[in-house]
């Protein structure tokens, strides 16, 4: 079977910078990948173009998901293909609410997926969104305050990632969701992922080690210079702790 | 998550699109009236509504005022407007005083009124409403439960017929006849308009509106609206404005005066949306007694030049107003909008919050006049205005001027002028959101501190005529 998401020698530039230097991977259905390395090493550029970030250029290579032509996609339609970027800066949007935003995208996805549904009623969208949101140890008014205005750096993190417990996407890339989260803060989070996954596939883009005791992932990948270098299972990741990327 | 602003159930003004506004009916009364001024056409105006002497007086003391006064030395070019190529007087339906209902106004004018959804929003949410076509109010009417509350609300011709003494009093008196050259043409040519009185003590809770309809060519539209309430008393008039798309110039020169009693207090909301051919050179002014409220809330999204600066007058203690607005500049567009405050009163305040929006080359402006008196000892004001411009085309101005004669006075002035982010729409885009809805939405976001302050409807209406200007691509 094909793989759920396929990168094949992805090269990329911002500002006419390389800082992609023919990436590859593969990662299938139900898989958990966890994409680790020093700073700028271009592991926030990857999660930003399989999303289809403006700012940056694809110079070569190619990226196949579900068998089609992921760099052709627009961000919406990646989306609605059922891509999720957990953004390591969230945007402030004022004036609107968390909420009425959710409602808007999780109808233009059941519009996408299912054309002929008539569009999920305000309260049930409420109701889920409440349930979600306990699950998350969010308080309620959360969900009508303007979107990440004024959230702290913790409240951001979990609010990603309920737009990613709300969207129910096939593939989550979570840039840095475990940065600036305290222990407990870290294992609410990294329950939430699991429980809004299962079955799903998972890119966890990370710096700390700690974020894979609570979610463990298939494979590990060290990515340096624009490039995977070295590619192992589980225990791969203790191994790097010990020995840190510079052996590598 | 109640009846969204955003996400609203099928309502009154939703249907609304370009084509309501640009529909025009057949003009074939536009025979009998001619184009240009002059004082022999100020004559027949007042004759034809019988008016008594006194008024007849102020028209011609306007009109000779109005060879004198300059054009303004600020703002916009006004000189492609051609005052001899407007229609200063026209009549379609011919019927002093208005229908007394819907079903006998002529079909073609109610059934435009009814693509703008006037008669439904009269049935469902507002105490009463007056609807204007032309020169002439074709429509009034109030709730008979207010009216026996003795809330007058009535077109201004009519007024002046049956309580000449109360208009006497107050017409023309906040802004006089001498005020600016468009304001002594519109002393010399005004034609329907709204007279609203709402007596001591008594507090309508429902809105009431009025709706100005241009439809012919080259029109000129100078409605004169005269609120007073009384002491105690409260009311929120809603008005609202259309015209459709000619390609030759109309002007409209309305002119609105408010007079705000002790303790009393007025919301006034304004949606105008003039096409993109008119001149909106409009002026609108309150005074305020002792711990009196005004609160504007107003949309400008249509004309092609608009200059528009509501002005408070802080006259009594403790007098309070907001001035809350939205300008919306597209392409060929220039909104010349802003407020006046003037502080007289010991411990008045005032809050000003302008959003203004730039498109398509659209240029927008703030013009701020904020002045204190030495009598207003610890006056309080705040200003805020912020914009935001979509495109690199476009611009964004910011002109206030502050004068304050008196040391106690705190007086706080921002400004922020953004442009639309690339990120940021590239963030709603990642969660399945289209590129234009994207954009739409942090719009909405920017203006929704002032829309939030419509009645849901009208916050609505506003949100439709947004998304189409966001939609409106111009070549």
């Amino acid at each position: 079977m094909a793989p759920l998401l396929n990168i094949q020698n992805l090269h990329a530039s911002v500002e006419g910078k390389p800082v992609l230097n023919g990436v590859n991977l593969k990662i299938n259905e139900g898989e958990i990948h966890a994409l680790m390395g020093p700073n700028g090493s271009g592991k926030s550029t990857l999660s930003n173009i399989l999303m289809g970030h403006p700012k940056f250029r694809v110079t070569k290579g190619k990226v196949m998901y579900k068998g089609k032509d992921l760099l052709k996609m627009k961000p919406h339609e990646r989306a609605l293909a059922g891509i999720f970027l957990a953004f390591q800066y969230p945007k402030e949007i004022g004036g609107v609410s968390l909420e009425e935003f959710l409602l808007a995208a999780y109808r233009a996805k059941q519009k996408h997926d299912k054309p002929n549904d008539p569009p999920v009623l305000v309260f049930r969208f409420k109701a889920m969104l409440d349930e979600l949101m306990k699950k998350l140890k969010m308080p309620e008014k959360f969900a009508e305050r303007y979107l990440n205005v004024g959230f702290s750096g913790g409240e951001k993190k979990k609010a990603e990632v309920l737009q990613m417990a709300v969207l129910r996407p096939d593939l989550a890339v979570m840039d840095e969701t475990d940065s600036g989260l305290d222990v407990d803060a870290l294992k609410t989070v990294c329950a939430g992922i699991k429980q809004a996954m299962k079955g799903k596939s998972v890119l966890l883009v990370t710096h700390y080690q700690r974020v894979l005791k609570y979610l463990t992932p298939d494979f590990v990948h060290v990515l340096k210079d624009g490039k995977i270098v070295k590619s192992g299972g589980k225990n791969f990741a203790e191994e790097l702790e010990k020995k840190g990327y510079e052996a590598l | 998550m109640k009846p969204s602003r955003k996400n609203p159930s099928p309502g009154v003004f939703s249907g609304l699109n370009r084509k309501t506004f640009d529909h025009h009916d057949s003009t074939g009364y536009m025979k009998k009236f001619g184009k240009g001024h002059s004082e022999e056409l100020v004559r027949v105006i007042s004759e034809d509504k019988g008016e008594p002497k006194w008024m007849l007086d102020l028209r011609l003391r306007a009109y000779r005022h109005f060879f004198k006064a300059p054009l303004p030395s600020f703002g916009p070019d006004l000189s492609k407007l051609d005052l001899d190529g407007i229609c200063y007087f026209a009549k379609a339906a011919d019927k002093k005083g208005g229908f007394k209902s819907w079903e006998a106004v002529p079909k073609e004018i109610k059934n435009t009124f009814e693509r703008l959804g006037i008669p439904e929003a009269e049935r469902k949410i507002l105490a009463g409403v007056g609807a204007q076509y032309e020169s002439e109010v074709i429509y009034h009417k109030i709730e008979k439960e207010w009216a026996r509350q003795g809330v007058i609300f009535l077109d201004m011709d009519v007024a002046l017929q049956k309580h000449p003494d109360l208009v006497k009093k107050y017409f023309m008196k906040v802004v006089p006849i001498t005020d600016h050259k468009f304001m002594a043409l519109h002393g010399a040519m005004w034609s329907g308009g709204t007279f609203l009185y709402i007596p001591k003590g008594v507090k309508v809770e429902k809105p009431l509106q009025a709706y100005f309809r241009m439809n012919a060519r080259s029109m000129g539209q100078f409605e004169h609206t005269l609120i007073i309430i009384d002491d105690g008393a409260k009311g929120h008039y809603i008005e609202g404005c259309s015209a459709p798309k000619y390609g030759s110039s109309a002007l409209h020169a309305g002119c609105v005066e408010i007079y705000v009693g002790k303790n009393a207090k007025l919301r006034y909301s304004s949606v105008e949306n003039w096409s993109k051919d008119t001149y909106n050179l409009n002026t609108k002014r309150a005074i305020l007694s002792k711990n009196a409220v005004i609160e504007w809330v107003g949309g400008n999204m249509g004309s092609g030049v608009t200059m528009l600066y509501p002005a408070s007058i802080l006259k009594g203690d403790n007098a309070k107003a907001d001035h809350l607005g939205i300008a919306f500049a597209n392409a060929g567009q220039i909104q010349d909008t802003g407020s006046k405050v003037f502080h007289i009163g010991k411990n008045t305040s005032s809050r000003v919050i302008m959003k203004s929006l730039s498109k398509g080359g659209g240029q927008s402006v703030y013009r701020g006049d904020l002045r204190i008196a030495k009598t207003a000892t610890n006056a309080i004001s705040q200003v805020e205005c912020d914009a935001l411009i979509l495109d690199p085309k476009s611009s964004s101005e910011t002109i206030p001027n502050i004068e304050s004669a008196n040391d106690t006075a705190t007086i706080n002035h921002e400004a922020r002028v953004g442009r639309l982010n690339e990120e940021d729409v590239f963030y709603l885009m990642s969660r399945g959101i289209p590129q234009e809805e994207a954009e739409a939405m942090i719009v909405n976001g920017f203006i929704n501190p002032i829309v939030r302050e419509l009645p849901l409807e009208y916050a609505v209406e506003m949100n439709r005529l947004i998304q189409m200007e966001m939609e409106n691509k111009v070549a």
